[in-house]
């Protein structure tokens, strides 16, 4: 498998190094259950999922990648900076 | 009083010589990592150019020359090569001392490229990656950055502690292209 | 028998070789079949299940049969296809699966018994008693069942790696191959083109027809060397794409010296064996070919019988004849040419026996029309044939039948991202789906495209559609004349009759054996083909499946679409292990990472061991000190009693600058830094966004906007990685950089009651209590080179950690040892540093093992109620807080037998010691010197509340069983003094 990474070019996955759905952080005050949902529950479709890659060997970017996780396609990659997926502070 | 004595990272390890390839230690003078301050890239560029004649790297690039250079070292960070820096710069980026963190060595000749296509998973033919180009990759297990300096040369550095393994495996490489004839 | 003046090795020099210890000639070019052809030699193997006699079948990678092993030891190679292996000086192969020889094989009783064998057998025959398959069914199983053995000796060969990078991947350098990569490659589009055989062409070497006006191999001779002159456009022979991935990623195996004396590859030469490419490739042209497919009856299998193309494969490339009385078997027309070719060699033609009514003439030879061969006979080679038509049953004398099915196109790669191929009824053949794999597109026999001049076309077809994606101008396709025959075909998948019809030779699968699955309702393809192992052998049933499957269509009634095929997986050939896996044999296996002090360790004979990649001194041994323990207790004791030193930089250290440094630290960890003063450091705790404990360490404050960090050695890279995701995921807009500065400094710990004194004079100025208080760091001149020194603790010692940049550790570390023990102390190792550590109840990631909360630790003070910090939410879990929680305390032994172990578990005296009244479990042990009894840490259920009781410990694994006393986990100077004093 290939990701694009938006400052590196095209690169083999073997730099990469996967964390799991990209989901948006809570706030600080958020009930538990909110918490909860975030930390342990998942979705776990057959097609498009937005997740959370590390260019580990590569420049260091946490990169939010929309996979297909039926066939791999990539279908987008994001700095994760720009994701947006701090939640309210 | 007794004094502290320098050994540079792959002392004893290097020069290599296999086939027309030469693998030999670069002594790269001081090395900061630069990472500029929100907002700050522009003026920390100006500051670079100002102060060590070379603008701050786009992703994938090096500025300067041989003794002066400014790696791209990954994301919002480059690596000033050979001056100390300005302390001007201070102002715009973090400033962090890196002399001693990196083995840095010097592979050349005919088929470096070949050898480095057996450890590191990025085209360096020289069609795509000329001159000036650099990246961010792994050299077999390790973390590295590799830069062309010249048609058939390269500067690659690996964390200091991996000097062996880096001097092995590129060896090991070498040996095998070169016995290819 | 070679035939003077005919193959495409006119003037080849001769070459000598061994076969089964039997010296023969060959000529350069040769592959070992051809060699063996050539020198009359049919029987090669025995079969796998049966012990058959085998032959060659075929002149490709495909082969089924024709395996042997070469080399011996440590280089020994087994199942090497003799239609792959080429010739060379000296080379010599042996057959497998045979004792005593080939010829007279043992284990042919097999053949006798083969009604037992059937499909089914072992997994109906072996089930009872159930102990015995282990023991007894499978060893004698696999001895007489098999192909090729391991010699069980390490591999002395080297194997290599190697990426590349490409426009468009052109696979097979047939006619459509070779018309891809010029398209291509004349376009500018950076071109890779690989071809399995040695020798590029494909069918074109091994077909008499003309193309553009000149012989097939002539015009692909110029077709290549323009290709070889084009910069952008690389040829690889001797290799052979293995699999396709995802986003256009392919592996390739390059056959590097396997046709070189072994010498090439010995000790000494650094030639690989085999190369493994990763090729990224942004397109792809599949120019595979096809295989052509045996046809089913009676006795098919013998030496002797071969594929009809390979037949002229070894007459015109090799210009060998593989019989001097040749029929030819086919349902189509292609395989008429084999006995036109071999006719107009000089060849006797028996026969040529077609099952259609409606075959075509040919030439001066026999033309058996509506027919087919219903057996054949013949001891270790074909003598005879028996065939069947309207009039009746007759034998003809041959000692070479020319077989053909079909072809089936090489769709295996189209299916490797679980692509499905599509059944093409006109050619009794399945194709590839479009766009199977994305970036493909396949062209030629690969596509269902049998005659030359449709491969051309498709070919030249692909690469233009490849080009227009690229976005590069391809001129007008410049098709030369070539060959157009239709394919002209009729179903004929196995002959109907008695007897066992062979359709995988490899894993010795017959027609009945599909049939009795079907009727044991093994109905789905791929249960049938697990039942009777049908193309599971190495080659992957090559040959067999599209047969197969079609026979159990036949068994089942169903068409063979509505049957469908089993999953064509990668390596589309075998790939070594040794190949896979090259560059990770010792050295390479991972990197080494040394310290500054590994070389001064070991002059001082220190045990090194490993910790992550980090090589670290786990004691230094002392003349007379027999066991570790000795070292460790004597180390221990310097450390108590005057100084020790000990290279700690394998801890993480992260360099933290930036305006919001203070606020970032303060969400990273449990504890407030942003109110730290410059000059001091404090310890912090961090937790995961679950609630649970991630790592702790120091944190110095060098000044308004700058920090440094240590982390564990064990989580430096977990906590680099948390923090650049906690900066870029989590909190982009704060103004904070960081950087490992792990390897920048060679950091060692001087910690005893005589490390100040030792710091006299190795430092530019005064250390007191007020120039380095407690928990005070800052930057120190050492002996002339700036450095840094914290004062800080892991041995509840007065102690000082220096740091100086690495270029100086070595030196450092010599003159710190020296100066150590010049005042009775020296330097200590891992395990010193153990037990100090447990002394004072410090912990490791032994405690911190991803299950402990802050509260456990005892540390639940540390977690600021003043502000946020991340896994804060969590933490605050009932659970997570409730006092029956394993929690961390001392141990010391109070049974008969003083011994504590760490993974031993806790019972309450008198509790079964079963896993539901376990009340925790030891984390660290050892012994403690200081206090002359063993110690350890150790989680226990409402631990810190259980303080002076008497708990049972129990280790399974290493026989302990002894009472403990629970005690404070501090064991030593509890209030602290000696480190602040």
């Amino acid at each position: 498998m290939r990701i694009t990474c938006p400052l590196c070019g095209e690169r083999d996955r073997r730099e990469f190094y996967y964390k799991g759905a990209a989901l948006v952080r809570p706030a600080e005050g958020a009930d538990l259950d909110v918490w909860h949902g975030y930390v342990n529950l998942r979705e776990n479709p057959a097609g498009p999922l937005d997740e959370l890659w590390y260019h580990e060997m590569g420049c260091n970017s946490w990169l939010k990648v929309t996979r297909d996780t039926a066939t791999h396609e990539i279908l987008a990659v994001q700095l994760a900076s720009e994701a947006g997926l701090g939640g309210e502070t | 009083m007794a004094e502290l004595i320098a050994k540079s990272p792959c002392d004893g390890l290097l020069p290599v010589t296999v086939g027309g390839m030469s693998l030999t230690e670069e002594d790269p003078g001081a090395m900061w990592a630069v990472a500029p301050f929100n907002g700050e890239d522009k003026a920390l560029s100006q500051a670079l150019e100002a102060a060590h004649g070379m603008a701050f790297p786009a992703a994938n690039r090096a500025t300067g020359k041989a003794g002066s250079r400014a790696v791209w070292f990954g994301r919002g960070m480059a690596l000033l090569m050979g001056p100390e820096p300005d302390a001007k710069l201070a102002e715009h980026a973090a400033l962090t001392d890196q002399s001693d963190a990196w083995a840095v060595v010097r592979l050349e000749g005919q088929g470096a490229e070949d050898v480095l296509a057996r450890l590191v998973p990025v085209d360096l033919r020289a069609a795509v990656f000329k001159r000036g180009h650099t990246v961010r990759s792994e050299l077999k297990h390790m973390m590295a950055s590799v830069t062309r300096t010249g048609p058939q040369a390269f500067q690659i550095m690996v964390f200091r502690s991996m000097a062996k393994t880096l001097v092995h495996d590129l060896k090991t490489a070498m040996e095998a292209v070169a016995a290819r004839g | 028998m070679r035939l003077p003046g005919k193959g495409l090795n006119q003037g080849a020099k001769p070459i000598t070789f061994a076969f089964n210890g039997r010296h023969m000639t060959g000529l350069e070019g040769d592959t070992l079949a051809a060699a063996l052809l050539a020198s009359g030699v049919h029987l090669v193997g025995r079969s796998f299940k049966y012990h058959r006699p085998r032959g060659i079948l075929t002149a490709g990678s495909e082969e089924p049969n024709a395996l042997v092993t070469i080399g011996t030891g440590g280089q020994q190679d087994p199942n090497v296809r003799a239609t792959q292996q080429e010739l060379f000086e000296g080379l010599e192969a042996r057959s497998q699966n045979c004792w005593p020889s080939v010829e007279r094989d043992v284990m042919a009783v097999n053949d006798l018994a083969a009604p037992f064998f059937g499909a089914g057998f072992y997994y109906k025959t072996f089930m009872w008693p159930a102990a015995f398959w282990e023991q007894l069914y499978e060893p004698l199983i696999r001895k007489a069942a098999g192909l090729g053995a391991l010699s069980g000796e390490a591999d002395q060969d080297r194997y290599e790696k190697a990426f590349a990078f490409c426009d468009v991947l052109v696979i097979g350098s047939g006619p459509a191959g070779l018309m891809a990569a010029l398209t291509a490659g004349r376009a500018g589009a950076d071109v890779i083109l690989c071809e399995e055989d040695s020798r590029m062409g494909g069918r074109l070497l091994a077909e008499r027809e003309e193309v553009g006006g000149k012989p097939g191999h002539a015009w692909a001779a110029e077709v290549l060397a323009e290709l070889e002159a084009m910069g952008n456009v690389r040829l690889m022979t001797r290799t052979a794409v293995t699999g396709a991935y995802d986003q256009g990623t392919y592996g390739a195996l390059e056959r590097v010296s396997h046709h070189l004396p072994r010498r090439h590859s010995l000790k000494g030469s650094h030639l690989p064996r085999e190369c493994f490419w990763r090729i990224a490739a942004r397109h792809a042209v599949l120019a595979a070919g096809a295989i052509e497919r045996p046809v089913a009856f009676r006795n098919n299998d013998r030496p002797g019988i071969m594929m009809a193309g390979a037949v002229r494969a070894y007459l015109n490339r090799w210009g060998v004849a593989p019989g001097e009385r040749v029929t030819i078997f086919a349902n189509n027309d292609q395989a008429h040419r084999t006995a036109r070719d071999l006719h107009d060699a000089g060849v006797h033609i028996a026969a040529v026996i077609d099952s259609r009514h409606e075959a075509p003439d040919g030439g001066p030879y026999q033309v058996i029309k509506g027919a087919q061969v219903c057996d054949s006979a013949g001891r270790q080679r074909l003598e005879s044939i028996t065939v069947r038509s309207v009039k009746g049953e007759e034998k003809i004398q041959t000692d070479c039948l020319a077989m053909s099915g079909g072809w089936n196109p090489s769709v295996h790669l189209t299916c490797h991202l679980n692509g499905r191929p599509v059944w093409k009824r006109e050619a009794l053949a399945f194709i590839p789906s479009e766009g199977a794999v994305p970036g493909m597109v396949a062209a030629g026999a690969c596509n269902g495209t049998f005659s030359t001049a449709g491969a051309l076309r498709e070919g030249a077809e692909a690469a233009a559609k490849v080009l227009e994606a690229l976005g590069l101008k391809s001129s007008a396709a410049d098709l030369p004349q070539a060959e157009d025959d239709p394919y002209r075909i009729a179903a004929l998948w196995a002959v109907p009759g008695k007897g066992r019809a062979w359709l995988d030779f490899q894993n010795d699968v017959t027609v009945k054996d599909v049939k009795q699955a079907a009727t044991e309702n093994f109905r789905s393809v791929e249960h049938m083909k697990r039942y009777t192992t049908q193309g599971m052998a190495a080659d992957q049933g090559k040959n067999s499946n599209v047969a197969a499957l079609a026979v159990l269509a036949d068994a089942t009634g169903r068409t063979i679409p509505e049957t469908g095929t089993t999953t064509f997986r990668p390596p589309f050939v075998p790939v070594a292990i040794g190949a896979m896996g090259a560059g990770a044999a010792d050295e390479g296996f991972k990197p080494q990472r040394f310290l500054t002090s590994h070389g001064e360790s070991d002059t001082r004979g220190a045990h090194q061991v490993e910790v992550g990649l980090w090589y670290r001194a786990a004691y230094f041994p002392k003349p007379g000190e027999t066991n570790w323990r000795q070292s460790c207790d004597r180390e221990v004791t310097l450390v108590r009693n005057a100084v020790g030193i000990c290279d700690v930089s394998t801890l993480g250290k992260i360099d933290i600058q930036g305006a919001d440094a203070g606020k970032f630290l303060d969400f990273l960890y449990t504890n407030t830094f942003s109110t730290l003063k410059a000059g001091k450091v404090r310890y912090g705790l961090m937790l995961r966004e679950d609630g649970f404990v991630m790592d702790d360490g120091t944190t110095a404050r060098l000044g308004e906007n700058h920090f440094v960090m240590t982390t564990t050695t064990a989580a430096a890279g977990q906590v680099m990685a948390h923090m650049e995701y906690v900066s870029q995921v989590l909190r982009p807009d704060w103004d904070v950089r960081f950087t490992s500065v792990t390897e920048q400094w060679a950091q060692f710990a001087v910690a005893g009651p005589k490390s100040r004194e030792l710091l006299d004079g190795l430092l530019d100025e005064e250390v007191n209590g007020e120039t380095w208080p407690f928990m005070g760091c800052g930057e120190a001149t050492l002996l002339g080179v700036k450095g840094r020194l914290f004062r800080i603790s892991f041995s509840g010692e007065h102690a000082y950690e220096l740091a100086v940049p690495a270029r100086y550790g070595e030196s450092l570390f010599r003159e710190l040892l020296k100066r150590a023990e010049a005042m009775g102390g020296g330097a200590y190792g891992m395990e010193a540093l153990n037990v100090l550590r447990i002394e004072k109840g410090l912990i490791t990631h032994a405690e911190i093992n991803g299950t402990v909360t802050a509260f456990d630790l005892g540390l639940q003070g540390m977690m600021s109620t003043k502000k946020d910090f991340l896994g804060k939410p969590m933490s605050t879990r009932e659970g997570l807080m409730a006092e029956d929680r394993m929690r961390l305390v001392g141990l010391k032994p109070v049974g008969a037998a003083k011994e504590i172990t760490a993974g031993a578990h806790l019972f309450t005296p008198g509790d079964s010691v079963e896993r539901i009244y376990d009340q925790g479990y030891v984390t660290s042990a050892g012994y403690s010197p200081t206090l002359g009894h063993p110690i350890g840490l150790a989680f226990l259920k409402e631990g810190p509340d259980r303080i002076g009781e008497t708990v049972r410990l129990v280790d399974h694994m290493r026989g302990a069983d002894t009472l403990c006393e629970v005690v404070s986990p501090v064991f030593f100077d509890p209030e602290g003094d000696r480190a602040r004093g």
